[in-house]
């Protein structure tokens, strides 16, 4: 394999798996379509064909002849969003999620396009697993799919994975995520391994030393509620230590679920020296702070990273608007209830965020004029660049890629179940406004909302 | 008041009221018959996953005093041990109909969670290292006997400040009385962020001549093995409180157990001063007024009136 970056192609169904089923042949009529890259904001009638943005026409213009038509005044078409953080625990958790749930989820909450965590029961340590998921992604995933591998044999965090093998499988990354890289020595090697096999490094940046036995963010609501703290240095800390070796090494990382003021500040300080390097931050650590860890409810709040104060989710919004933080990703980690009804120190860590995401934000960040729409949908697509993988856009040409929305609609997370397995969501119960109606990834439908009615055929 | 789950739910009428409550059983204490009939045909659950001794025997004692039915379950040689889960552990207890479930738990929110899983009361004896409720009741109330009021006294808690959940309810309660806290003890053991709760902070004891009262807490020795403090003799040189660094007109409290010649000489916790012995006293009365509050609450006769009431036919000849 060359050492080069591998060409962008233009399709996330050629680089991806997904199931495939038949091309939307759609009409979005008189859709208000928002795509801040493409530069495109104004009413289209939107023609999806043949796996295609076929046409932005004039509003009420379009030629349906044979298509679904979807009266979408007053609706929103983005290009759908991309996550490169999922959890769909396959194999060997499939009471939590799996490719087809996960993946249901996805589509549900409007995204295109999902990479999913290699830290399975066993991880995907092997080219053979890699290849298994990737049967089970075109026998069953409603979205197109990429798989990471780990970094280390079987996350040990002692010895390569077989990278090359595992790129040539189908890997579009590496990662060991739910656990960091304390070796220092073995970090470096992965990233000079890059250069043989490419793929970027996805990194869970703590220090276990430092994180302990903690449960929480450290601070004084942990002071107060007694629960041992995950200091900010745990991160911030381990995100300068790659950031130095990546420099070093001029290779490439793209550092997971950012959460500290001083880890965004590093992020910065090391793009601007030059180095390669992206990040994500979540929806649960843009909206909340750990003062909600004072209900000590581990379905919603308990997760690791930690939900921190309110200047560090400053700095994760502060670093969204100036690109520190191109991206934001879910983290979506399905749990069992068995896992959560326990209490806060014993329960597992992680909530459920594809159906929400989008919806959470919008009401959170865009509604109380803490971020503008496009930029909300510009980072909710910006996952795809740094593994290589085309944006998704709705630029005429491109592959099919858009979700419509009811920015208006008001919804209760959870009255309906979820399309995931798991309902650990950190949103649950919560109203939120802007619902997902319809999701076409890759050319085909991916989901409808069942209570949205859909036009007839003109 | 339906559940007891923490200090800070508590306002300061609700933690006088309780007081109040607690020298009315103390009275009973000092009759022939210390029973009174007020729980009498209910049932009280005592379930324990950490090991206890004052407080478990102090609320079975207290729940006997009160003529509950008891069920004490300790998670050693329980179905715990099996793995069974506290939410079903919970719901098995709860089908006996407890009016109170009494738990103590390693981990933090866990009274909290059980309150969620039953009609019954649910009383906190120490949730992890986040709230021991009843332990802050009782030195109060054992402080306020021998001060009167903690308006304006100054209390230095000293010691492992980080893993206590009795330095957490007792810098609450104490503040919510009035009083002036200051916590002390190693950075290694004092939690990034407790200012929060309105206390001082000090890494030394310098200073602690002006206190009225010294609480020290438990030093628990794998603290060592895990590096918080390099050792214990080192502990013990600077944090110790003995009869050198403790002046006559000091009073000197403990949660028990103690380990004598870490945080307390033997002649601190055997002097005049040394409220120790008081304290566990006042456990048993203020958990009897615990439990009055929470099942028998509202109702206005006095305990004390309704032992009265019921002396003609004493109830039972226990003790």
């Amino acid at each position: 394999m060359s050492a080069e970056r591998e060409m962008l192609t233009t399709s996330l169904r050629d680089q991806l798996d997904v199931r495939q089923g038949e091309d939307a042949y759609l009409v979005l009529r008189r859709a208000t379509v928002l795509d801040p890259v493409a530069g495109i904001d104004s009413v289209h009638d939107v023609v999806v064909r043949d796996g295609k943005i076929a046409a932005l026409a004039s509003p009420g213009e379009a030629d349906a002849d044979g298509a679904e038509v979807i009266e979408a005044e007053g609706l929103h078409a983005f290009p759908a969003f991309f996550d490169p953080h999922v959890h769909l625990r396959t194999p060997g958790h499939e009471h939590k999620e799996d490719v087809e749930t996960g993946t249901r989820a996805a589509a549900a909450g409007g995204y295109c396009g999902i990479l999913a965590m290699a830290n399975t029961q066993p991880p995907v340590s092997t080219a053979a697993d890699v290849s298994a998921l990737r049967e089970q992604a075109r026998a069953g995933a409603s979205v197109p799919v990429g798989f990471l591998a780990t970094v280390s044999k079987d996350m040990q965090g002692t010895e390569l994975t077989e990278m090359v093998e595992l790129r040539e499988a189908g890997a579009v990354g590496f990662s060991d995520d739910g656990l960091p890289i304390t070796d220092a020595g073995l970090m470096r090697r992965a990233l000079q391994y890059q250069r043989l096999c490419g793929g970027n490094i996805a990194l869970h940046e703590e220090d276990p030393r430092l994180s302990g036995e903690g449960a929480m963010h450290e601070g004084p609501v942990s002071a107060v509620l007694g629960v041992a703290g995950i200091p900010s240095v745990s991160e911030s800390t381990m995100v300068a230590r790659d950031a130095a070796l990546a420099g070093y090494e001029n290779a490439r990382i793209h550092v997971q679920h950012l959460s500290a003021a001083e880890s965004v500040e590093i992020v910065r300080a090391a793009k601007a020296a030059g180095v390669q390097i992206s990040a994500e931050a979540s929806p649960h650590h843009l909206c909340l702070t750990d003062e909600e860890v004072r209900s000590l409810d581990p379905h919603r709040f308990k997760m690791n990273p930690p939900l921190r104060e309110e200047r560090d989710r400053q700095a994760l919004i502060e670093g969204l608007r100036d690109g520190t933080v191109e991206c934001i990703a879910t983290d979506h980690a399905p749990h069992q209830p068995e896992e959560k009804d326990v209490p806060f120190e014993q329960a597992a860590m992680g909530v459920t965020g594809l159906e929400t995401a989008f919806a959470a934000l919008h009401t959170e960040l865009v509604l109380a004029g803490v971020i503008d729409l496009g930029l909300l949908v510009e980072r909710m697509g910006g996952g795809a660049e740094p593994f290589d993988l085309p944006r998704p856009t709705l630029a005429p040409g491109s592959e099919a890629n858009v979700v419509l929305c009811d920015l208006g609609a008001e919804w209760t997370v959870g009255e309906d179940g979820y399309e995931s397995r798991s309902a650990n969501s950190w949103c649950a119960g919560r109203t939120l406004t802007g619902r997902v109606l319809v999701t076409v990834a890759a050319g085909q439908v991916a989901f409808r909302l069942r209570s949205f009615s859909l036009g007839v055929a003109a | 008041m339906k559940h007891l789950l923490s200090i800070e739910q508590l306002s300061r009428e609700e933690i006088e009221a309780i007081l109040d409550r607690a020298e009315s059983f103390a009275e009973v204490g000092r009759r022939d018959i210390k029973k009174v009939p007020t729980l009498r045909g209910r049932t009280v659950v005592s379930l324990f996953y950490e090991s206890s001794t004052r407080t478990s025997s102090s609320f079975d004692l207290a729940a006997k005093r009160l003529s509950a039915d008891l069920v004490s379950v300790k998670a050693a040689g329980s179905s715990v041990e099996k793995g069974e889960s506290l939410k079903d552990t919970v719901a098995t207890l709860s089908a006996y109909d407890p009016a109170a479930i009494v738990i103590r738990h390693p981990y933090a929110g866990a009274a909290q969670m059980v309150a969620g899983w039953t009609t019954a009361a649910v009383v906190n004896a120490g949730d992890g290292k986040h709230e021991h409720p009843s332990q802050a009741l009782l030195d109060v109330y054992t402080l306020r006997r021998r001060l009167g009021s903690l308006e304006g006294i100054r209390i230095w808690i000293v010691g492992d400040v980080l893993h206590s959940r009795v330095a957490r309810s007792n810098l609450i309660a104490f503040a919510k009385m009035g009083a002036e806290v200051t916590v002390c003890g190693p950075p290694t053991l004092i939690p990034r962020g407790i200012e929060e709760l309105g206390c001082d902070v000090s890494y030394s004891l310098d200073g602690i001549e002006e206190a009225e009262v010294v609480y020290a807490l438990r030093m628990q020795k794998e603290r060592m093995s895990e590096s918080f403090v390099p050792s214990l003799r080192e502990y013990a040189a600077n944090f110790q409180i003995d009869s050198r660094r403790l002046n006559p007109r000091q009073l000197l409290m403990h949660p028990g157990p103690v380990n004598r010649g870490v945080e307390l000489s033997g002649e601190a916790i055997d002097s005049p001063q040394s409220l120790i012995t008081e304290q566990v006293a006042a456990g048993l009365v203020v958990r009897m007024a615990i439990l009055y509050e929470l099942l028998a609450g509202g109702d206005a006769s006095t305990p004390a009136a309704e032992g009265e009431g019921s002396r003609p036919t004493p109830i039972g000849t226990s003790a």
